[in-house]
Parts: C-alpha cells; structure tokens; sequence
C-alpha cells in the first residue's frame, strides 16, 4: 500500500477499515519479476534443448523431465508472476486454487486412464485398414 | 458486517463519507472474483488438455507431431509470450508508482509480443492447413486445433482488452478503476502464459518426442 502516491489519499479510508484489498495481492517488485523472468527462461530453455538436441537416449527419461520442469515453471509463474501466497485474500485464493487442481487432476488422470483402457479393449486396427476406412 | 466494522472503526464519519467508503468497497472483492473466473477458465482448458491427451495419438494415418510441429518457432513463440509476461510485470510497477507515460508505454510493448505471438501463431495454423493437416484430417489435428486455438483466441482478446485498457488509461489517468482494471488484466495475462507453459510442454515437446 505504501508504494501507492496517488491512490493513498482514496485508499486510506478502506484500509482504516481493516479491508482485505485486492491490490495487496497483486503487488510485485521488480526484483520479484526479473527472478521470475529468469527462472521462467531457464526453466524453458532446458526442456527445449533437451527435445531438439536429443541428448539423453531415454525417451521416457526426456518426457519425465519436460513435464516436472513445465510443472516447476508453472510454480515459478504462480509465485513470481501471479503473486500467489497462501494469505492473499485471506487464503480464498489459495482455496480456489487447491479446489481447482483437484478437479484438474480427477480430470486429465481420469479421462486419460478411462480412455486408454477403452482403447486397450478395442479390436486392434493397422494404419492400412484404416486407410480403408468410409 | 464489514458495515458495522466502517461504522465502529470510524464513529466520527459523517453520513455521506460512510457512503463514499461503502461505494467502493465491492473492490476488494474483484481481485477473488476474477480469479475464481480463471480457474474455471482452467477447467476449460483442462478439458481440452484432456481431449488431446486421449486423442493426441489418432493420427488417422495422417501427419504426426513429429512431421508437422516446427520446434524453432515454437521456442520463438514462447519467448514472445514470456517476454509479454515481463514487460506486463513493468507495466504494473510504473503503475503502482502513478507513471502513467511509462505504465503505457510498457503495456504498448506487452500488446506488441502478444500480436508477434498471435502472428506467429496462425502462420504455423495457415501453413498446416495449407499443408492438408487442417483440423479435419484427424482426431490428433482436431483436438490440437481446439486446443492451441483456444489458447490463441484467449490472446487475441487480452490483446483487445489491452489496447482498450490503453485508451482508457490515456483518457482518464491511473484512476482507482483503471488500476483495477490493468491488475484483472495482469492476472489474465500471466495466466494465460501458464497455460501456454502446459501446451508447449504437453503438445509440443511431447509430440516431437514421439
């Protein structure tokens, strides 16, 4: 709030009252973003080099490594960027959050592991026969 | 109840103060509001994740990952969405310091990655479908165009909001409002680059891993 020279005198008056400001949530510094950004590059950079070049045989090795460095920048993005913390709106986003990652997850986990037992139990088809498909 | 609190907090405020104070009080609620609205527009997106991830691999013996996606320009692209990321991040301390020629100018530089990454964007969409691997050709194409298209699309309006939030800005200074306004958009910004993070990880990365 103090970094605030013109909304202070309008704002001055909610805060006395003890209200939990959105804008509190959102405050930065730069020295948040840059570690952010850097975080972000790094944490882009190694993934991509790790497909393009090839360098580690194991393709399975590669895919575990790209997915946890996405999973790592997301919580890079989240913290640096969205300035997530668990008191921001006196922990309501961090509730919405949690609520929400939960659905994601019976989401992709479920849909995935449904589906591919679907396909597990389908009759086996060649890419010929499907050429051949109406 | 918090009518009772800015009442007791201040028992020597006169009648219309007390109304002034009230008026703007739906404000602290906007920043939750908003982001309850991305996470559902999460779930949207997680169930389109969902979608490629089960028909990811129909290639419907047409092209695969490995054929089409062009790495090279999906790491320019993402260094177009992550540089927006940062120069939206300056934006937001010009203004939190009342700059308001600066505040702009940085939002210009935002609005103007975001249009290369939109450009970039529907070159790679016209040069697949150019190619015969438009979303008709198979269910991995379908979900693929679905996917990375609605992320696109999610720009394209950021972007709209933004130039909005510009002339606004222009017009009417860094008022209460229009910082609350560049603080939602902020939030979408940012997290539409998280979502980008998952796509270039999930379709991308994966798909040329094969």
């Amino acid at each position: 709030m103090s970094s605030h020279p013109h909304a202070a005198a309008q704002d001055a008056a909610d805060t006395h009252h003890g209200h939990s400001h959105g804008h509190e949530a959102g405050h930065g510094t730069f020295r948040g973003y840059m570690t952010g950004f850097v975080l972000s590059v790094i944490l882009t950079a190694i993934p991509f080099w790790l497909v393009m070049s090839g360098i580690i045989e194991s393709k399975a090795l590669t895919a575990v490594l790209v997915m946890g460095l996405g999973a790592v920048q997301i919580i890079v993005h989240m913290v640096y960027f969205l300035h997530m913390n668990p008191r921001s709106e006196g922990g309501w986003t961090v509730m919405a959050l949690i609520f929400t990652l939960v659905l994601v997850g019976i989401l992709l986990s479920g849909s995935l592991w449904v589906m591919h037992h679907l396909n597990y139990n389908m009759m086996p088809m060649s890419p010929e026969v499907m050429k051949n498909m109406p | 109840m918090s009518k009772t609190r800015t009442h007791l907090a201040t028992p020597e405020t006169d009648v219309p103060e007390f109304y002034q104070t009230d008026e703007h009080h739906p404000e602290g609620s906007t920043m939750l509001g908003f982001w309850i609205y991305l996470m559902s527009d999460c779930l949207i997106f997680a169930v389109l994740f969902a979608v490629y991830g089960v028909l990811g691999r129909n290639y419907a013996a047409g092209p695969s990952p490995v054929d089409l996606f062009d790495l090279p320009l999906v790491a320019v692209n993402t260094a177009m969405l992550l540089f927006s990321s940062i120069t939206y991040g300056f934006a937001m301390l010009w203004m939190e310091k009342g700059a308001k020629a600066r505040t702009l100018g940085w939002l210009a530089v935002t609005g103007v990655f975001g249009a290369i990454f939109i450009a970039l964007e529907l070159y790679e969409f016209h040069h697949l479908i150019h190619e015969g691997a438009g979303p008709q050709r198979s269910a991995f194409l379908s979900s693929f165009f679905a996917l990375v298209g609605t992320h696109g699309l999610h720009v394209t309006f950021g972007i709209v909001w933004l130039i909005t939030l510009m002339v606004q800005v222009s017009k009417f200074g860094l008022t209460i409002e229009n910082k609350r306004r560049l603080m939602c958009l902020s939030m979408f910004w940012h997290f539409l680059d998280v979502v980008w993070i998952g796509v270039f990880s999930f379709v991308y990365l994966m798909g040329v891993l094969g």
